[in-house]
């Protein structure tokens, strides 16, 4: 204990100008921030030079009910956490475009690494719903074979995946196989070193990634200038390949240009990094209290620019629906909730022996002894109330 | 600050309040540590009241986190880092072990580092995944940390003020689960050492060591075990898992000739095996039972609906006692 407190000296020291990063107003280094848009808040169709996208009613429609279905499974699922049936839930509310965009635009080959947030990019895979619920109810770490639908597990741990992504697609290039493989992460998982590191190996070895980073302006509390002075796209020039912002609120623009993405990785071309610009609408989770950090107002700014909204605004203008396709949608929406609804009042708990299971795939004897001793263990309890 | 009764968490925030006001160069840092006042509210209006010079939010990067707070000591700064979760300190476990831990020891003792790292930690909270680990003993395996857990509001207060004191690197294991559990606190009392363990209920037959969330599940197995068989159980709070203040442990068994250790990490390397093997020891002619361990399994932490089973709850600590009893 011996450096002593300067204040207790009586000559507290402060730094002579008060140059927080907090405070800063610079702006951002580098070139203006340019969007790719394909259909403004107002539901208007424009056209990007470098993204054409030719679209039929029938794939307007299809998108819609995506985003329509995503946002009722979130939702539904946000409603039992707060009936107590999960323990905690990540909406996606407000990146619909975002994931149904991207999702839609990958090949049943190509693969993915999500974070814990991707729901809509799992229906698009065409994972179960229901099956991402377990985990956020406490009945197992995961719940679904990755191989079966190209769509790896969940990964909490920030910014690990984006290497997972990167050696698989390593593998993909010694294979010499036709596949893109998509990277999901977020605005505050881009300063992980897991990520740099990812950046790096996909560069070096012209891995086929598309690193496809879903900013949605917020890392719990802290904003995207917590972890970045410039534009997330932008970091992809250091490294050597191409970096594009998207807007994440267009489905139509984020299909344009996850598509382009994974075409430039399946051609050999390597590695894209996508930042879809967009908004988390909800809480970080339900754990969570945003009115602590960020303002009402923000929130208004952001409605205006709501992923669904626009879309139908554009059916609309295009007469690409009728209102039996609207009713309908209502009906599948409720059935689908039901059918979550149900899936949770009957999921199993797991049984208590099953924490032996599956740590080794080859077995390990202290494994072996461990899952004997407390299995004598409870046995001696069901034992002894026989004996009552 | 006249003695208050207060949960751990508030205890820890006025730790840091203090540690703030007497020391300017003492820094709090980590991920939502400022304006949310961190995810469990321990640096709750930290922020507000020190200004963004000195309670941080930092980028989302553990290594960053850990490796900054060296250089800010190499300049003459306390960092008190938190790390938010206890799966999550992984990332700097290259800066910690590597580098945290070895540099007095490079410098033949010029460089001092005195960088707290809080970590909440251990289960009980039905968290998901990572949320709720115990990886105490992967920190006590490296020479050059200091280790401590409190139990109880008191020491939560006093400890976090002695950790930041302390020249060396801490690892301050906070009990997520007791973030909740009220005590009095005096800021005005004298604490005892840091790394000294305290005997939290005295008894004759067996000694119960436990430390961090398993103390309070080891006072209620000995209340049990008194109502229900009449035994008479020592329980020791080691509070401290490097060093361990062995010479408490060996009065205690010396007296009992039996011991259990209790804690939620794995059992497997865990630092009740540390405990067993040098209490066995010190105490050789005194046992009437080897020492015995409950704890947790080698295998991952388990999803939240089993973690009940995992754990070293009431039922398997009264079983081991039971069994080290038999012998
Ligand atoms: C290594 C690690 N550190 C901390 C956390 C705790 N944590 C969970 S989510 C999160 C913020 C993530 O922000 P971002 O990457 O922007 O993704 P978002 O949640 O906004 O989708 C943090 C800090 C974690 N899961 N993993
Ligand atoms: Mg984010």
């Amino acid at each position: 204990m011996t450096v002593e407190s300067t204040a207790a000296r009586g000559k507290p020291r402060r730094p002579a100008a008060k140059r927080t990063a907090g405070k800063r107003q610079q702006p951002e280094p580098g070139p203006k921030p340019e969007m790719v848009q394909l259909l403004t808040p107002e539901g208007e169709r424009v056209e990007h030079p470098d993204y054409a996208l030719e679209t039929t009613p029938e794939q307007l429609r299809e998108l819609y009910r995506d985003m329509v279905l995503t946002r009722r499974f979130d939702a539904e699922a946000t409603a039992l956490q707060r009936q107590g049936e999960l323990g905690l839930w990540p909406s996606l509310l407000g990146q619909e475009a975002a994931q149904i965009g991207s999702g839609r635009a990958l090949r049943e080959t190509d693969y993915v690494f999500p974070t814990y947030r991707e729901h809509g990019v799992a229906w698009c895979r065409g994972v179960d719903p229901t099956k991402l619920l377990g985990m956020f109810r406490g009945v197992n770490h995961g719940g679904w074979d990755p191989a079966s639908n190209n769509f790896h597990l969940y990964t909490i741990v920030i910014g690990s995946q984006a290497l997972h992504a990167t050696g698989y697609a390593m593998g993909v290039v010694k294979d010499g196989a036709d596949v893109a493989v998509v990277a999901y992460f977020g605005d505050g998982a881009s300063s992980q070193g897991d990520v740099a590191e990812a950046f790096t190996f996909a560069a070096v070895y012209n891995a086929p990634v598309v690193f496809f980073c879903q900013n949605n302006q917020w890392a719990i509390s802290e904003p995207t200038e917590r972890q970045t002075r410039v534009p997330l796209y932008q970091r992809a020039q250091g490294y050597g390949f191409p970096g594009v912002r998207v807007d994440g609120n267009d489905v139509l623009a984020v299909l344009a240009v996850t598509r382009a993405a994974a075409e430039h990785a399946r051609t050999g071309q390597g590695p894209m990094l996508v930042e879809a610009f967009t908004y988390r609408m909800g809480a970080h989770t339900t754990s969570d209290d945003p009115t602590r950090y960020r303002r009402k107002e923000e929130l208004e700014v952001w409605e205006a620019k709501d992923p669904l909204l626009r879309l139908r605004r554009l059916m609309e203008r295009e007469n690409a629906a009728d209102d039996a396709f609207f009713t309908d949608l209502d009906a599948e929406s409720d059935a689908l909730a039901r059918r979550v609804r149900e899936a949770i009042r009957t999921m199993p708990d797991p049984d208590g022996m099953a924490m032996f299971e599956h740590t080794y795939a080859d077995g390990h004897t202290l494994v072996d002894e461990e899952r004997a001793q407390y299995g004598a263990y409870v046995a001696s309890f069901a034992d002894h109330h026989e004996g009552d | 600050m006249a003695a208050e009764k207060m949960a751990l968490a508030k205890a820890l925030n006025s730790s840091l309040r203090k540690a703030l006001e007497t020391d300017p160069k003492v820094l709090v840092m980590g991920e939502d540590v400022g304006r949310l006042g961190g995810v469990f509210r321990i640096t709750d209006g930290l922020q507000k009241d020190f200004g963004e010079d000195r309670v941080i939010d930092t980028p989302l990067a553990e290594s960053g986190i850990i490796g900054t707070a060296i250089g800010l000591a190499l300049r003459g700064y306390r960092p008190v880092t938190e790390i938010q979760f206890d799966g999550f300190v992984f990332p700097a476990y290259d800066q910690i072990v590597t580098q945290l831990a070895k540099m007095h020891a490079r410098s033949l003792g010029t460089v001092k580092l005195p960088v707290v790292i809080r970590i909440p930690y251990g289960g009980g909270i039905g968290a998901v995944e990572h949320h709720s680990e115990s990886p105490e003993a992967l920190f006590a395996h490296v020479a050059g940390l200091k280790i401590v857990t409190p139990a109880d509001p008191a020491d939560a207060y006093w400890m976090l003020q002695q950790a930041i004191q302390c020249d060396d690197p801490v690892i301050f294991f906070e009990p997520k689960a007791r973030y909740w559990d009220k005590g009095e606190v005096d800021p005005a009392g004298i604490p005892g050492p840091l790394h000294a363990a305290k005997v939290v209920r005295a008894g004759g037959d067996l000694t119960l060591a436990a430390y961090g969330p398993t103390v309070k599940t080891a006072l209620a197995a000995a209340a049990a075990a008194a109502e229900e068989d009449g035994t008479s159980i020592e329980v020791i709070d080691l509070r401290s898992v490097s060093p361990i203040d062995f010479d408490t442990l060996q009065r205690s068994v010396e007296k009992t000739g039996r011991l259990v250790v209790a804690h939620e990490a794995p059992v497997f390397f865990g630092s009740g095996a540390e405990v067993a093997a040098r209490i066995t020891e010190r105490c050789f002619y005194h046992l009437q039972a080897p020492v015995l361990r409950v704890g947790g399994f080698h295998a991952p932490y388990p999803p939240a609906r089993l973690e009940e089973e995992y754990l070293p709850g009431l039922d398997r600590v009264l079983d081991c006692v039971d069994r080290a009893l038999a012998y």
